[in-house]
């Protein structure tokens, strides 16, 4: 963000503009800039209010709590912000979650039975946890599928095999947790690396790499150009069915990985994992700063939206808040965020 | 006519949005039991006015009197209350409620329960019907009427809330020949019964077989109003039209030479029904020359920009397209880009700009894949065009990486033009390129547009605007409902004869 207002500056000195022009960017910029922070300051007014209430907030393991715990919705909200870029909603991550860990779990203990030859194939932890990612990718496109072609507005779409999804979980798990995945799997969820919880290195991948593709790739582009007005991108050449489907597909497969994260961090695949999961990711989004309209919004911002579930999930926790009132104040933040958008559009 | 014929009249009515005065200190006395028809051009201000009368609009300067008593409406409700009632072009009916539902919004008989009255309410439905000949069970849907058939609801509907003035913008627009007939009689008879109709069109056979009073707007000023006998056709044309040249047209004289683009046989039928929106249009542009497309609104000429332009899906299209004499097949918009074709639409914000995103990400969306490798954005390329661009184009912004949005209109037409130059095309589409914009900027787009010429780019100009469409084009090309009218070189154009074959021709009465 500060590149960017460097750059802004320099352009003010490369083309000066009119007297007239300067005030009015000048003021209109200082409301921005506020507007622009706002989930930060939320973020760090939270960290302070913890910090004060709990003497085991600040601690370094409890630290490294909350960053593991964001981790998983994390990598949901960040494909969820591509989705929500676009203009669409994806209300099946949770689903996809449980579904790509149920099926890494049991291909990674039982193998998977080819009966018209008699053979079990067995899969090591690389193998199934691909094909656990590869299911997320499928119902991703199923989504954007059906989203793009059958012109399905994406939240009924998405509603729809939210059910579905979780209707093959509980055949394929016939209702049955599957427990004990092996040592080398659990370090998915469980294991250090450098120093660092490894959900946590995915987790930072995941929001490095999203938001270069973001920021710097022609996709990305289109994404925003898509999500802020879909006809005007036609008529720029865009092939808008096209990067609405990418964008499904990116969230299937980040709602997958969050996915192995969860299974192997409980060492155990849950029917019902993953459930709910799809709200923390749409209100990291928009508490992130993007508009459910499409358009507007970065992965930066969904980083600070979900470190400030995470945080207040975990200070709420910690200050011995009864797990009801954490959930009345969780959506009131998301309604506070939205509304503190909204008067922010109003002002300019 | 005497005082007491009066029932409503207007005073120096004024209204302006910002930049456009709408209309222009306009006085007019609509007469009890007549039907007065207000004909004018695409953004005369026959609509404004109308909506000022039907409380849609109520920050105006100027008097209105009703009955003699001077009468402000602050919303649509206080009009319909004092028995004006505004018929809008796209019918403001609910598809999903039932007829007689429609009927009564808004002012719902209750029983004294404090229930809808069902009873009552489809029962004197049935009898309102009647009146407008329309002979259908009021509990159907309105979504299951024909377009004619809910203009007839709509008819109701203010006689429901007991209307005297009936104010119908363009009844006609969409409804068949027989229904037009069927409109009229049920106009002859409310008339009759003592309403006063105000019939806005700019269809002339219509007006002058149903109006007994003819008003002629222009530029938001009331330019003649009369009884319709005192009237020919070609006055009301004249009248329509008759305005000097401004002098800010820049058309500097262009080399033309070979073609660079041509239309042939385009048809597109429209999405649920098998009608042609466009029919059968043929037109052909050469290197450097400025080829003007004229119509009012509905002749389809957006259309068929859009068309050529990739923008329907091919099933709906037929008609082929040349771009330096070869043949090139348009199903998406990517492929007219790539045969050189660049397209500034007719409304900059619905299609033309992504508002939030900056100047530099708008201007170079339909050329990243230049400016790009292996899929990563090269920003400063990208850059150092849009900078160009934007001095070239005299775009005034703090800086690039401003939000179009807060940029003021002709500057973001500017960027729509910046978007399409920087790809440098063959042939340019520029549908109304001029519409809302201030002046200034005005005067340097048509500077623009004539340094294209000149560049040996072949220019498709789309225009409601006469002067402009006779002052900067080479030859011009009229449409009408879909069709292509007539075809004039610069030489024999003039305001008058585009305007005749430009006016639809589907209604033709013997009585004039």
């Amino acid at each position: 963000m500060s590149k960017n207002t460097e750059r802004e500056i320099n352009n003010h000195v490369a083309e000066p503009p009119t007297v007239a022009e300067q005030e009015q960017t000048k003021s209109r910029f200082n409301l921005r800039y506020l507007a622009k922070y706002q989930s930060l300051i939320i973020l760090l007014g939270l960290f302070i209010l913890f910090g004060f209430l709990s003497n085991r907030f600040f601690t370094v393991g409890n630290l490294w709590t909350i960053l593991r715990q964001t981790s998983v919705n994390l990598c949901i909200a960040v494909g969820m912000t591509y989705v929500i870029l676009a203009g669409g909603i994806d209300l099946s991550v949770g689903s996809i979650l449980g579904f790509a860990g149920a099926v890494t779990a049991r291909l990674l203990k039982y193998g998977f039975t080819l009966a018209a030859f008699g053979v079990v194939l067995q899969f090591g932890v690389v193998g199934a946890s691909v094909i656990g990612i590869l299911v997320g990718l499928a119902v991703g496109f199923l989504n954007g599928f059906i989203i793009t072609f059958f012109n399905v507005p994406a939240f009924v779409a998405t509603l729809g095999t939210m059910t579905a999804v979780r209707g093959f979980i509980m055949l394929w798990t016939k209702g049955y947790p599957i427990t004990k995945l092996g040592e080398t799997f659990n370090t998915i969820g469980s294991g250090w690396f450098l120093g660092i919880p490894v959900p946590v290195w995915i987790a930072a991948l995941v929001t490095v790499i999203g938001s270069i593709f973001l920021r710097s790739t022609r996709f990305g582009r289109y994404v925003y150009a898509v999500g802020g007005n879909e006809k005007a991108a036609v008529l720029s050449g865009v092939n808008a069915r096209t990067t609405k489907l990418i964008t499904y597909m990116i969230s299937g497969v980040l709602a997958a990985v969050a996915g192995l994260i969860v299974t192997s961090r409980l060492d155990s695949a849950q029917p019902n994992a993953g459930l709910m999961y799809e709200l923390d990711a749409i209100a990291a989004t928009v508490i992130g700063g993007a508009s459910l309209s499409g358009g507007k919004g970065t992965i930066e911002g969904t980083l600070i939206g979900a470190l400030i579930i995470g945080v207040l999930n975990n200070g709420l926790v910690l200050t011995g808040v009864s797990p009801f009132w954490q959930q009345v104040a969780k959506g009131f933040i998301i309604i506070a965020a939205v509304i503190a958008e909204r008067m922010g559009k109003g002002r300019e | 006519m005497s005082q007491d014929d009066v029932i409503l009249r207007a005073e120096n009515i004024t209204k302006s949005f910002p930049g456009v005065i709408a209309v222009n200190d306009v006085s007019i006395s609509i007469e009890k039991g007549i039907v007065t028809a207000i004909v004018g051009e695409n953004g005369a201000g026959k609509s404004t006015l109308m909506k000022i009368f039907a409380g849609v609009y109520s920050d105006y300067s100027g008097k209105i009197l009703l009955d003699g008593k001077e009468a402000h409406f602050r919303n649509p409700r206080a009009a319909i209350d004092s028995g004006i009632f505004l018929i809008p072009q796209e019918l403001d009916l609910v598809p999903n409620l039932t007829v007689a539902e429609n009927m009564w919004l808004g002012r719902e008989p209750l029983n004294i329960w404090g229930f809808m009255d069902f009873k009552y309410l489809f029962s004197e439905a049935r009898e309102i019907l009647k009146k407008v000949r329309l002979n259908i069970d009021p509990r159907k849907k309105v979504e299951e009427l024909s377009t004619g058939q809910q203009q007839l609801v709509a008819i109701a509907k203010s006689l429901v809330s007991k209307a005297r003035i009936i104010i119908m913008d363009e009844p006609t627009s969409a409804i068949s020949q027989k229904e037009i007939e069927n409109l009229f009689e049920i106009i002859n008879g409310l008339k009759n019964q003592g309403a006063s109709i105000i019939y806005i069109s700019h269809k002339l056979d219509e007006v002058f077989s149903i109006a007994q009073r003819i008003a002629v707007m222009r530029d938001g000023k009331l330019v003649a109003d009369g009884q319709t006998g005192q009237f020919t056709y070609d006055d009301v044309v004249r009248l329509m039209v008759g305005r000097s040249i401004d002098k800010f047209y820049i058309r500097q004289k262009s080399e033309i030479t070979d073609e660079v683009f041509r239309v042939e046989n385009l048809s597109i039928v429209g999405q649920t029904s098998s009608r042609k929106i466009v029919d059968d249009v043929s037109f052909h542009v050469r290197k450097g020359e400025i080829v003007g497309i004229y119509g009012l609104i509905g002749a389809g000429r957006t259309e068929t920009m859009e068309a050529v332009f990739g923008f329907y899906h091919p099933s709906r299209v037929k008609g082929k397209i040349y771009v330096n004499g070869k043949p090139v097949e348009i199903k998406r918009t990517i492929d007219a880009i790539r045969a050189g074709i660049g397209y500034v639409p007719e409304d900059r914000k619905l299609s033309g700009l992504i508002l939030q995103m900056s100047v530099l990400h708008n201007i170079s969306l339909p050329g990243l894949k230049y400016v790009s490798k292996l899929g990563f954005v090269n920003r400063n390329k990208e850059k150092s065009t849009a900078h160009e661009y934007v001095k070239k184009l005299n775009i005034k912004t703090p800086s690039v990486n401003q939000i179009v949005e807060n940029l003021s209109g002709g500057n973001q037409q500017k960027v729509v033009l910046a978007k399409w130059l920087s790809l440098k095309p063959k042939v340019i589409l520029l549908d109304e390129p001029t519409r809302g914009i201030d002046v200034n900027a005005k005067v340097e787009i048509y500077s623009l547009i004539s340094d294209l010429a000149r560049a040996g780019v072949g220019v498709v100009l789309v225009s409601s605007e006469l002067p402009e469409v006779l002052a900067m084009s080479d030859r011009i090309i009229v449409m009408s409902e879909g069709k292509k009218t007539a075809e004039f070189s610069r030489e024999e154009a003039t305001e008058e004869k585009l305007l005749k074959a430009a006016i639809p021709k589907s209604f033709r009465t013997a009585k004039v």
